[in-house]
C-alpha cells in the first residue's frame, strides 16, 4: 500500500503500485454490485453456521437449528428406497420361481437384486462370478451336487448342506483310509479306476478288475453302480469332466483316504424369503440351471 | 482526477489520500435511438431470434402413435430428445457435443471475418437488452427526455411511466421464462396446466428463475454482463488478428477533429482537418456507453449502431459516409501511406475454421444418416470367462443389450457366427426355433438378455476365437451385429 498515488501517464488512470519490468498495473476497481454480492455471500455463509452443524465443541458439536445429519438423511433415503422397491419385491414374493424366470421384467428385477445379494453373501466362497474354487462348486456349470432346478437351488440356499439346520442336505464322503476301511493299495487302485471312468490316464500296472470290485463294494452305495452320482446324497457324478477337488491321482487318494465334507451354510433366517428367491433365480440364470 | 494523454504529474502534486475508489459506481447508459442499415438488420434479427424462441415449442411434428408430436422437445423424464425428424437417446449425447464444437468454430469463424458479430447481433443478452431499451424509449422517451427527467425531481407522471416500464419488462421476462419451460414438456398441455395452476412446482420455479434473470440482466445489468461477466470478449481479443474486420473509427480520415463551422475556415486556409466534427452521436447511441473513437475496446459489442449514427450526420453535412465502419488497422495504415485498401476474408485461419466446420458437419450428418434404429452390443462375461460343462463342452456367457428405437414392437432372430457347431441359448426364453432364438423387442426401449453359447469340447490350439452376434428383424430385414470373442479355458 505504498505507491497508490501513482498515475499512469498514458491512460491517465491511477495504478495499484504493482510494477513488473516497468509495466504497471492499472487500478481497475470492481463495480459496486460485484462488491455487494461478495459481502452478501459472506453474510449468507454465516447463515450456514446457524442452521447447519458447524463448530466442534469439547465432546460434541453445534447441531444448527435445522438439526441436519447426513447419517439420518441416509437412513431416510434407504427407507424411501425400500418403500419404492416394496411393491415390486412383493410381486416377486407372490410369483413362483418359474413365473419369475419366464417374465422378462421379473427376471431382470430378480437378477439385479440377486446379483447384489450374491456379491454380498456368496462371493467369498463361490467367487464374484460364481466360478467357484477348489472345494467350492462352480455355479455356472451344469453339474450339481444337490440338484440344479430352480426349486432345488432355492432349497440348498435356504437350508444349506451339512449346515446343522434340521432340513439341511446331509451326505458324507467317508474317510476310507483314515478309518481303516480300505488299505493304501486298494485306495490307489480305486483312485485309478475312478480316473478310468472319465477316460483319464491310469497307471500302467493298475488292476481294473480289482478297481471295479472295490468300487462296487464301497462306493456304488452312494455314487451309483455306473458312478453317475446321486443328488439325494450330494454324491458327485464321477464320470463327467467336473471335479470339485481335482482329478489327479494324488488328490483322489487324499479324497478317498480322508473323506470330504464341504459346508454350505443355511441362509433362511439370515436372508428373507424374497431375497433367497432372487438368489435362486440369479444362480439358475448363470447358465447351469436345469 | 483525470489526466490528459502525455500530461505528466509528480506524485507530490496529487491530492492527499487519493487512493482511487474501492469500487466504481454504475454509470447508467442512456442510448439514443438511431435509424440506419445496422439498426434495421438488428430489428429483423431480433424478430427472427425471439420469434423462434417464443413460438418453436408450439410447432408440431407427427411421429406416430405413442410418441410426442412436439417438434422440439427435451423429454428428461423419459430420456428422449426430439428435434423435428431426429430422436436422440441419452447414449447419443455426442451429437450435442458435435453441436457445441460447431458453435465454437462458428464463433471463431465469425470473429475472424467480422469481429464480434455474435455479441452485436445474435447474443441473447444483446437481443433482450435491445428489446428492453426499446420499451424504455417507448415509455419514457428518447435519450434527451430520459436524461432531463433523471436530473429533475420525481413527478406523478414520471412515477406512473416508470411503473408501466417495469410492468412491461416483467411481462416480457415472465414470457421468456414461460417459453423456456415449454421446451421440456408438451407445450399445449403445459400452458393449460400453468393457467389452471396444475403444472408441477418445478415449472413455476423455473419460470420464476428465468423471469428474475431476464429482468435483472436485460433491465439492470445490461452492458455490465458484457464487461464484467462474459468470457467471450476476453477470448475474442486473444483470437483476433489484424485482418479481421471490426467496427472501427477511421482515425486516418477523422482526425484532426474539428467543429463543422471552424473546419470550413481552417480547410480554406489549407490546414489538414479531419471529417469528424466531434458531434458525439456515435457515443450517444452506444448501448454500452463507450466512445468508439478511443479504438477497439472490451466494452464494444460491435453492434454497428455508431456506424448508423455517424452516417446520418455525414449525409447531413455532405461528407462521405462510413467514417465509422467495418475496417481494420491494416487498412488505416495503408490509407495513411496512400495505398489502396485490402480485404482478406480468405486467409489461413478462415480456411482452417471453415474446413473444420465442414468436417464436423459431415461427420454429424454421416452419423445421423447411417445410424440404425436397431442396435446390439455384446459384453463377454468377465468372471468366469469360460465354463467347462460336465460333458466337456465349453460355454461362454454374454450380456447382450438390444436397442429398438422404432415406435413399434418387433420380432428379431439371433444368429451366432463363431466356432463351429456352437449352440445358443437365451436365459429365460424357450424359443420355438431352438437353433435360432427369436424374441420380441418392445418398442422404444432397450432389452438386456443373457446369452449362453456352447461349443463342443475340442483340442483347439487357439484359446480365443472371434464371435459375431447378428440380430435380424424378421419383418423389416434390418440387421445389426456386434463382435466379441469365444474363449476356451
Amino acid at each position: 500500500m505504498t505507491d497508490h498515488n501513482d498515475f499512469d501517464r498514458i491512460s491517465g488512470r491511477s495504478t495499484t503500485g504493482h510494477e513488473w519490468d516497468g509495466i504497471k498495473e492499472l487500478n481497475t476497481p470492481l463495480p459496486r454490485w460485484w462488491i455487494s454480492t461478495f459481502y452478501a455471500t459472506i453474510l449468507w455463509a454465516i447463515g450456514y453456521w446457524v442452521v447447519y452443524p458447524a463448530w466442534p465443541l469439547l465432546s460434541s458439536f453445534t447441531t444448527g437449528v435445522f438439526h441436519y445429519s447426513s447419517r439420518a438423511s441416509v437412513v431416510n433415503d434407504l427407507a424411501d428406497l425400500e418403500k419404492l422397491r416394496g411393491e415390486k419385491m412383493a410381486v416377486l414374493g407372490t410369483s413362483s420361481l418359474t413365473e419369475i424366470e419366464t417374465d422378462p421384467a421379473l427376471l431382470a428385477l430378480a437378477r439385479a437384486r440377486g446379483k447384489t445379494v450374491f456379491a454380498d453373501n456368496c462371493a467369498p466362497c463361490h467367487g464374484s462370478g460364481g466360478a467357484g474354487a477348489k472345494g467350492y462348486p462352480n455355479l455356472n456349470d451344469d453339474d450339481w451336487l444337490w440338484g440344479g432346478s430352480l426349486d432345488q437351488i432355492q432349497q440348498t440356499i435356504r437350508f444349506g448342506a451339512r449346515s446343522g439346520h434340521a432340513q439341511a442336505h446331509e451326505g458324507q464322503m467317508l474317510a476310507f483310509g483314515r478309518d481303516g476301511i480300505l488299505k493304501k493299495d486298494e485306495i490307489a487302485t480305486v483312485a485309478n479306476y475312478v480316473r478310468s471312468l472319465s477316460a483319464l490316464s491310469t497307471e500302467a500296472n493298475f488292476d481294473a478288475a480289482a478297481g471295479t470290485r472295490i468300487f462296487a463294494d464301497n462306493c456304488a452305495v452312494c455314487h451309483g453302480e455306473n458312478a453317475k452320482g446321486n443328488q439325494e446324497l450330494g454324491a458327485p457324478n464321477l464320470t463327467d469332466h467336473i471335479w470339485l477337488y481335482g482329478s489327479d491321482e494324488e488328490t483322489l487318494i487324499e479324497t478317498i483316504s480322508y473323506g470330504r465334507a464341504g459346508i454350505m451354510p443355511a441362509w433362511s433366517g439370515r436372508l428373507d424369503p424374497i431375497t433367497i428367491k432372487t438368489l435362486a433365480v440369479y444362480v439358475h440364470s448363470l447358465g447351469g440351471g436345469q | 482526477m483525470k489526466l490528459a494523454v502525455n500530461e505528466t504529474v509528480s506524485r507530490d502534486d496529487l491530492p492527499i489520500g487519493e487512493d482511487g475508489p474501492l469500487y466504481t459506481a454504475h454509470k447508467k447508459v442512456h442510448p439514443q435511438s438511431v435509424c440506419g442499415t445496422f439498426r434495421t438488420i438488428k430489428w429483423r434479427l431480433m424478430v427472427v431470434c425471439l420469434g423462434i424462441y417464443y413460438l418453436l415449442p408450439f410447432v408440431r411434428w407427427r411421429r406416430g402413435l405413442g410418441a410426442p408430436d412436439q417438434a422440439v422437445l427435451l423429454d428428461f423424464p423419459n430420456r428422449r430428445f426430439y428435434f423435428f425428424f431426429i430422436e436422440l437417446w441419452p447414449q447419443e449425447l455426442y451429437y450435442f457435443t458435435g453441436l457445441l464444437v460447431l458453435a465454437a468454430l462458428a464463433l471463431f469463424l465469425m470473429n475472424a471475418l467480422g469481429g464480434r458479430i455474435w455479441c452485436g447481433y445474435l447474443c441473447p443478452q444483446t437481443a433482450w437488452t435491445d428489446l428492453f431499451y426499446a420499451v424504455e424509449r417507448w415509455v419514457e422517451g428518447d435519450r434527451r427526455d430520459r436524461l432531463r427527467a433523471a436530473a429533475r425531481p420525481m413527478t406523478v407522471e414520471r412515477a406512473a411511466k416508470r411503473v408501466l416500464k417495469h410492468a412491461i419488462w416483467l411481462m416480457i421476462a415472465w414470457w421468456t421464462g414461460g417459453a423456456w419451460v415449454l421446451y421440456f414438456a408438451d407445450a399445449h398441455t403445459l400452458v393449460r396446466d400453468l393457467a389452471t395452476f396444475q403444472a408441477p412446482a418445478i415449472a413455476y420455479i423455473w419460470i420464476g428463475i428465468l423471469t428474475a434473470t431476464t429482468y435483472l440482466l436485460a433491465g439492470y445489468m445490461r452492458e455490465q454482463v458484457c464487461v464484467y461477466m462474459c468470457p467471450w470478449p476476453r477470448i475474442q481479443a486473444a483470437l483476433t488478428d489484424e485482418w479481421a474486420l471490426n467496427v472501427t473509427y477511421k482515425c486516418d480520415r477523422g482526425e484532426q477533429r474539428c467543429s463543422l463551422k471552424k473546419s470550413f475556415d481552417l480547410r480554406a486556409r489549407g490546414e489538414k482537418i479531419g471529417d469528424c466534427i466531434d458531434c458525439n452521436q456515435c457515443a450517444a447511441v452506444c448501448p454500452t456507453g463507450i466512445d468508439i473513437r478511443n479504438g477497439a475496446q472490451l466494452g464494444c459489442i460491435q453492434c454497428g449502431l455508431c456506424i448508423d449514427a455517424c452516417d446520418v450526420v455525414m449525409k447531413k453535412i455532405g461528407r462521405k459516409t462510413r467514417l465509422i465502419g467495418y475496417d481494420n488497422d491494416v487498412n488505416i495504415r495503408r490509407r495513411m501511406e496512400g495505398k489502396s485498401e485490402v480485404f482478406k476474408p480468405v486467409r489461413p485461419r478462415t480456411i482452417v475454421y471453415a474446413s473444420l466446420i465442414s468436417a464436423v458437419c459431415a461427420m454429424m450428418l454421416y452419423g445421423l444418416l447411417s445410424r440404425t434404429l436397431l442396435d446390439v452390443s455384446v459384453l463377454h462375461d468377465r468372471n468366469p470367462v469360460a465354463v467347462r460343462l460336465s460333458d466337456g463342452s465349453i460355454r461362454n456367457g454374454y450380456t447382450v443389450r438390444l436397442l429398438n428405437q422404432r415406435t413399434f414392437d418387433r420380432v428379431i432372430a439371433i444368429d451366432i457366427d463363431g466356432p463351429p457347431q456352437t449352440s445358443v441359448h437365451v436365459v429365460g426364453v424357450d424359443s420355438v426355433t431352438v437353433e435360432r432364438p427369436m424374441i420380441v423387442l418392445a418398442r422404444d426401449t432397450t432389452t438386456e438378455l443373457r446369452l449362453l453359447v456352447t461349443a463342443p469340447a475340442d483340442d483347439k490350439s487357439e484359446r480365443s476365437m472371434p464371435l459375431r452376434v447378428r440380430v435380424t428383424d424378421i419383418g423389416l430385414g434390418e440387421v445389426a451385429s456386434a463382435t466379441d470373442h469365444f474363449i476356451f479355458p
